[in-house]
């Protein structure tokens, strides 16, 4: 039995102007929800997109699932997925159309049922026919989810998962997700800015600041080793560390 | 079949079904895969009908006219059914959606040269059916050497879709007009109208590096004396192999560029 879902060592990816991930090495264990905290141009994304095969990594190795995904991404993509709200599903084809691709797509034998059932589940069948771009913000997040869910993922990454939903539906996908973990012992990996979400979620915390993770541990243990009251104010102390090289704004 | 064969065919018939949807849920845009090539087939087809009261060279084969527009459109539609196919993933930012799936590039090619083939036959089918009453003039009577015609043109379409393709995975939406353009620099020396020798000596060694040169001078023998040049066909099959290898591996290593680069995320209008 792998105890890691993903194991990253000593991960870089340079770009020509930029430095986005600078040699961060990191474990993420089986079963568990974790976030990667940052502010924008922390490395967050560049980090979820290199694990999910999208990004190659100038130097380090990656390991999702107990494979090395630069050499065997086909072995471990059919046990993942993915799901972001900056990445629209196609707008002129029905929700149903979508899923039936995406369902194929993972080479899945009972499309008709697991969709059914997930519709039911994320309470979108009332939409199924309609096109995806017709939809409003929440019901996008739950279709989203509904693709990434799909082929019941061991380890799902999700960008932002709650960016731009109302307090309400975004309270609801929150316990949704909640309840999937536990039900399937799948693990999560997260990006996210909402500080709240992140401490009801995760049980681990890596924060990252120019491409680099400069503090992890629980939300608890990140709150009382800065002596805090919440994780926002984490975030705002370790993102303003960095601030002291900038010129103030005259 | 073994379950690997399965899977990879079940991918790529996933993604065939995704531009037939796509096709299907706008009928404009259906309708303007017939447009163009029956318009086209309507004017040259008065064309011919007065060229051939006035003109010698329409005078020996009515349809001499009608079949090159034909067979023309079978390789612009070849190019532009592939690279709108391809557009449609841009436009849709749905690249970072499909690379996280299993699918293969390769698989993803594949079901992109197939909706290029079922556009191909959408397209220029019902103008060809439509010359008959019209014309009286049945470009099907070509027999087999039509079918190689096709197969010759349809491949060279392809290779310069893939370049295309690729050229717009690494410059960017910038580079999206090319699919409309690119295609239309190679007709004048493909001979479409007209036979090689009316170009210049020059552009006479550019025209015989085209496998089009080929079917078009091959079509008029065919059409003028009933005689199949089996010669040009074996050429141009040759030099399409040489321009899908390049064209292909244009889009491939563009597609490995974009993934180092981070593109795949980002690539969109």
């Amino acid at each position: 039995m792998i105890v890691y879902a993903v194991k990253v060592d000593k991960l870089v990816k340079c770009y020509p102007t930029a430095v986005a991930v600078d040699g961060i090495t990191f474990s993420v264990g089986r079963g568990t929800t974790t976030a990667l905290l940052g502010g924008n141009g922390a490395g967050k994304t560049t980090t979820l997109s290199i694990l999910l095969g999208l990004l190659l990594p100038t130097t380090g190795a990656v390991r999702v699932l107990g494979e090395d995904i630069l050499r065997h991404r086909y072995r471990v993509l059919p046990k993942m997925n993915f799901s972001s709200p900056f990445v629209d599903l196609p707008h002129r084809l029905t929700v149903r159309q979508n899923l039936l691709i995406y369902a194929r797509l993972y080479g899945l034998t009972d499309r008709r049922e697991r969709i059914e059932r997930l519709s039911n589940d994320l309470q979108i069948s009332a939409f199924l026919e309609r096109p995806a771009g017709k939809l409003s913000a929440g019901q996008k997040t739950r279709v989203a989810l509904a693709k990434a869910l799909l082929n019941d993922p061991e380890l799902l990454l999700l960008d932002e998962p709650t960016a731009s939903l109302d307090p309400d539906t975004g309270d609801w996908v929150r316990s949704y997700l909640e309840a999937w973990r536990a039900r399937t012992g799948a693990t999560i990996l997260m990006a996210s800015h909402n500080m709240s979400e992140v401490e009801r979620l995760c049980s681990d915390v890596m924060m990252m600041r120019a491409g680099r993770i400069v503090d992890r541990g629980s939300p608890q243990a990140l709150i009382d080793r800065y002596g805090r009251t919440n994780l926002e104010e984490v975030f705002l102390h370790i993102a303003r560390e960095s601030r002291d090289v900038l010129v103030p704004v005259k | 079949m073994s379950r690997e064969l399965r899977l990879s065919a079940g991918r790529v018939w996933a993604m065939l079904l995704r531009y037939l949807y796509l096709l299907r849920s706008s009928w404009p845009r259906t309708l303007e895969l017939l447009y163009w090539p029956t318009l086209q087939m309507l004017i040259w087809g008065f064309m011919s009908q007065f060229l051939y009261a006035n003109s010698s060279y329409v005078f020996r084969a009515f349809g001499v006219l009608l079949a090159a527009v034909m067979l023309w459109d079978v390789l612009f539609r070849g190019q532009l059914g592939l690279s709108m196919s391809f557009l449609e993933e841009m436009w849709a930012r749905n690249l970072g959606h499909l690379f996280v799936t299993p699918l293969r590039p390769y698989e993803w090619v594949l079901s992109l040269l197939s909706m290029s083939m079922i556009r191909v036959l959408l397209g220029i089918l019902p103008a060809a059916l439509l010359a008959i009453p019209l014309y009286q003039y049945s470009i099907f009577a070509m027999g087999l050497p039509l079918v190689a015609f096709f197969a010759v043109l349809l491949i060279m379409g392809w290779a310069l879709g893939l370049a295309i393709c690729g050229l717009i995975l690494r410059q960017g939406m910038g580079a999206e007009g090319l699919a409309w353009t690119v295609v239309f620099t190679i007709s004048p020396i493909s001979a479409v109208y007209y036979p090689v020798s009316t170009l210049p000596s020059w552009l006479q060694h550019a025209a015989w590096a085209l496998p089009s040169t080929y079917v078009f001078e091959g079509m008029r023998t065919v059409l003028f004396s009933g005689i199949f040049r089996a010669d040009y066909l074996l050429r141009a099959l040759a030099l399409d192999l040489v321009y899908l290898a390049l064209g292909t591996t244009a889009f491939f290593v563009s597609f490995h560029n974009a993934r180092r680069r981070g593109a795949l995320l980002q690539m969109g209008e």
